[in-house]
């Protein structure tokens, strides 16, 4: 039992904050906003040069086999800078197949690009009707030859419109909610077929919704099993909830920070208002809610590395509760302490309520892992 | 950073769990599974075997008779209690005078008063608390005079936990009534079977009364039972209080709990079926365990972080530890009240011996819901914590 960084980890640490001190103040992020995709091909090199995106890959495949603690540094660290850059979609998600179930051809085709900054990804999962089923899948893969056919529509696919290659979930076998004969399949985002629509998020990020009309693809477009590879999306899933929550807890850290400071500056009746009980209590209530979400993204990042899945997803599920609770009661309790400037584009703290309230909407909201902790019987 | 136990702390755990299995009498733990007072025999003969093994006083030093464990072992030991469950400590004696009394106390008090607390020789009890002292302590009255070699002690202490059954008290009273109200009052300990002391229950409205108000009269008290020195008694009580926080989470208690909400809704029925198998329900209880899940996580932090850096400044995090425990603890007691439902209501007529078996699962439960109350109120109120966090941990 020990929840101090090493040596490495604090290094890394102070690395990626340095970093974002230097480069992503929030003057910053609105210039990177509004450059080609919506983020900075700048920062996303700077982030290669210190060889953050090859952290979670092996050493043998050219990265620096960081494990779920690192990956939790990283997060939480562009969680509080409110980075807009496609690390979740490119480096956790999309190295996270590779790194699961890519053979050693796919590894050598896609992760030096991902590690030098060249290539990024996207997760072409979410459809009309699936909300937050990973086995609710209408998009079609048929065998065709040696290859595969690609036909269906995709949702909100983060990073999607500026991707190099899409990751795509698609039913080769049985019916739309079969949890068997789902597969996961590489496809170039400028393969024939592939149409994209993008568009900003709610958050400040970008993504796009995609249709595949017709796509075909070869047989060495397939990652792992074509005709069973839920378990694989889940534990990929289950690695970007994870992420997700230690983004959270950045964002919280900063949304608590940025909020006390206001309220010892803002001063009404003569007095800083955060003189005032009522408001000392609920900053008082939001520190807890941080730090019960703090110690949840420990527990998941711990989860991760779970030999039984059903362990791990309930550990996980349990913690996306945790944060989205938290987010919602510490992001909702900013803007309320911030008063009517807490309502304007013009102010940061809004920035980080946005975000967390579309954290709290992705890979599974509270109500429905909420359920599933229930369903199997608790954590008792 | 490594959240998982070592094989040793895994290994201890279950020692632990052995032992108890072993020498906690049967029916002391049935009487608190089902939320019964235990009786002053009951819980005096459990702390003796304790202390027989060497576990009675786990967290003093050595010297004192302590066991030396590292700060997670005494977390594990701790929960393995509460979740067996087993009476803990008495904690009067155990975490609040003991500590005081080895930490300031001269030789001699350290070999009077230590091995009788370890052995439960004496029961103790804390007079600190007042009618018109609750959590602005510092206003306290009850006044110590010098007369001589003694003290004549005058006023009335309340909310004293288990009075009934002490044989000794340690008390703040006011020795300086010039001073600033922090600055002029001493720690004194004495008998609570001197002439001038009178205990009167309070009824609480679990209709218990674990409760009492001490009256002290003319009380005469040797002049050597100041405990360190006179009018820095203030500093003492927060020493003591401090020790207090780490333990107040009661993850153990909890998890107990929610075990027996799980093994009464699996029994008692609605719609036809075990409550167990109502989704409203199931989903209530799952956002209780991740709440506890979550405490259980920041207590861990608090622990591990203890170990390290010796003790000194507290985790930011242990503000929460209060807070989080006595909201979790009152829903546990809130979900076995809604197992129960129409069966909450009936009267324990039947006290303690459990001769009606029809209603025994049930009798206590309502008293449980009406007790647990107590948990955001007593140790600094949830209001209070809320004020240290914002003085002490975000500079408000």
């Amino acid at each position: 039992m020990d929840f101090d960084l090493s040596e490495e980890q604090r290094l890394l640490k102070e690395s990626i904050d340095g970093l974002l001190t230097d480069s992503y103040d929030f003057e910053s992020r609105k210039k990177y906003m509004k450059e080609k995709g919506g983020w900075s091909k700048t920062v996303w090199l700077k982030l290669a040069e210190q060889g953050l995106l090859g952290l979670p890959f092996a050493e043998t495949d050219g990265g620096f086999g960081g494990g779920g603690v690192e990956t939790m540094i990283v997060m939480e660290a562009l969680g509080k800078a409110l980075v807009l850059e496609p690390y979740l979609a490119t480096v956790v998600i999309g190295g996270g197949f590779l790194r699961h179930a890519g053979s050693d051809a796919q590894k050598a085709a896609h992760v030096p690009g991902i590690i030098d900054g060249s290539k990024t990804l996207a997760f072409a999962q979410l459809e009309k009707n699936s909300r937050y089923d990973l086995f609710d899948v209408t998009t079609t893969a048929k065998k065709k030859s040696e290859g595969w056919v690609i036909d269906g529509e995709k949702f909100v696919v983060l990073n999607g419109e500026n991707a190099d290659t899409l990751i795509v979930t698609a039913r080769t076998k049985g019916e739309r909610r079969d949890h068997k004969g789902i597969g996961v399949f590489l496809v170039p985002a400028n393969a024939k077929g592939v149409a994209k629509k993008g568009y900003p998020t709610q958050d400040g990020l970008h993504a796009a919704d995609v249709t595949f009309t017709g796509v075909e693809i070869g047989a060495d477009a397939v990652l792992g099993n074509p005709e069973d590879s839920l378990a694989l999306i889940e534990r990929v899933v289950d690695e970007a909830r994870i992420a997700l929550c230690a983004e959270a807890v950045g964002l919280m850290d900063e949304s608590l920070k940025t909020t006390v400071e206001y309220i010892k500056t803002r001063k009404q009746f003569g007095v800083p208002i955060g003189s005032f009980q009522s408001l000392q209590h609920r900053a008082s209530d939001m520190f807890v809610a941080a730090e019960q979400a703090r110690s949840m993204s420990m527990f998941a990042t711990m989860a991760g590395d779970f030999e039984d899945a059903r362990e791990r997803s309930n550990a996980i599920a349990a913690a996306k509760v945790q944060i989205g609770k938290s987010a919602k009661f510490v992001g909702q309790q900013s803007i309320q302490l911030h008063g009517g400037i807490g309502m304007t584009m013009e102010a940061k703290i809004g920035h980080y309520f946005k975000r967390l309230t579309m954290i709290e909407n992705t890979f599974g909201d509270t109500d429905y892992h909420q359920r599933r902790v229930a369903e199997t019987g608790g954590l008792i | 950073m490594d959240l998982a136990f070592t094989k040793e702390e895994q290994a201890f755990r279950e020692e632990v769990r052995q032992f108890l299995r072993d020498n906690v009498p049967p029916d002391t733990r049935r009487k608190l599974v089902e939320g019964r007072h235990l009786s002053k025999d009951e819980m005096v003969t459990w702390w003796r075997i304790l202390n027989k093994k060497g576990w009675g006083v786990s967290h003093w030093p050595k010297e004192y008779g302590g066991t030396g464990w590292t700060s997670v072992q005494h977390y594990i030991f701790n929960e393995e209690l509460q979740s067996y469950p087993a009476p803990q400590p008495l904690a009067f004696g155990v975490s609040m005078v003991g500590p005081v009394i080895y930490t300031f106390g001269n030789e001699e008090q350290k070999k009077k008063y230590l091995p009788r607390i370890a052995n439960v020789d004496d029961w103790w009890c804390q007079g600190f608390s007042e009618p018109g002292s609750g959590s602005d302590l510092a206003s306290l009255k009850t006044k110590a005079e010098r007369k001589g070699d003694k003290w004549i002690i005058n006023g009335q202490k309340t909310w004293t936990t288990l009075a009934q059954h002490a044989d000794m008290i340690f008390c703040l009273c006011r020795t300086d009534p010039a001073a600033k109200k922090q600055m002029g009052i001493s720690f004194i300990v004495f008998s609570m079977k001197s002439k001038g002391v009178t205990v009167r229950p309070i009824q609480t409205i679990d209709g218990g009364a674990e409760v009492n108000e001490v009256f002290v009269d003319d009380v005469e008290v040797p002049y050597e039972n100041l405990i360190g020195e006179e009018n820095k008694g203030w500093d003492y009580a927060k020493f003591l209080l401090g020790n207090e926080r780490t333990g107040i989470a009661r993850v153990g208690v909890s998890k107990e709990r929610i075990r027996r909400i799980k093994d009464l809704a699996s029994k008692v029925e609605s719609g036809g079926k075990p409550i167990i198998q109502d989704p409203a329900f199931r989903e209530k209880l799952a956002a209780c365990e991740i709440e506890l899940k979550a405490l259980e996580l920041t207590q861990l932090r608090v622990v591990a972080d203890e170990g390290k850096h010796g003790k000194g400044k507290p985790n930011p995090a242990s503000s929460v530890l209060k807070i989080k425990g006595s909201e979790i603890q009152q829903t546990t007691t809130e979900l076995l009240m809604e197992v129960i439902g129409p069966f909450a209501a009936p009267y324990d007529v039947h006290g303690d011996d459990g001769s009606n078996e029809a209603m025994d699962w049930t009798a206590q439960i309502a008293p449980s819901y009406f007790n647990n109350r107590k948990v955001s109120i007593y140790g600094g109120s949830n209001e209070i914590q809320r004020n240290i966090i914002a003085k002490a941990v975000l500079g408000l």
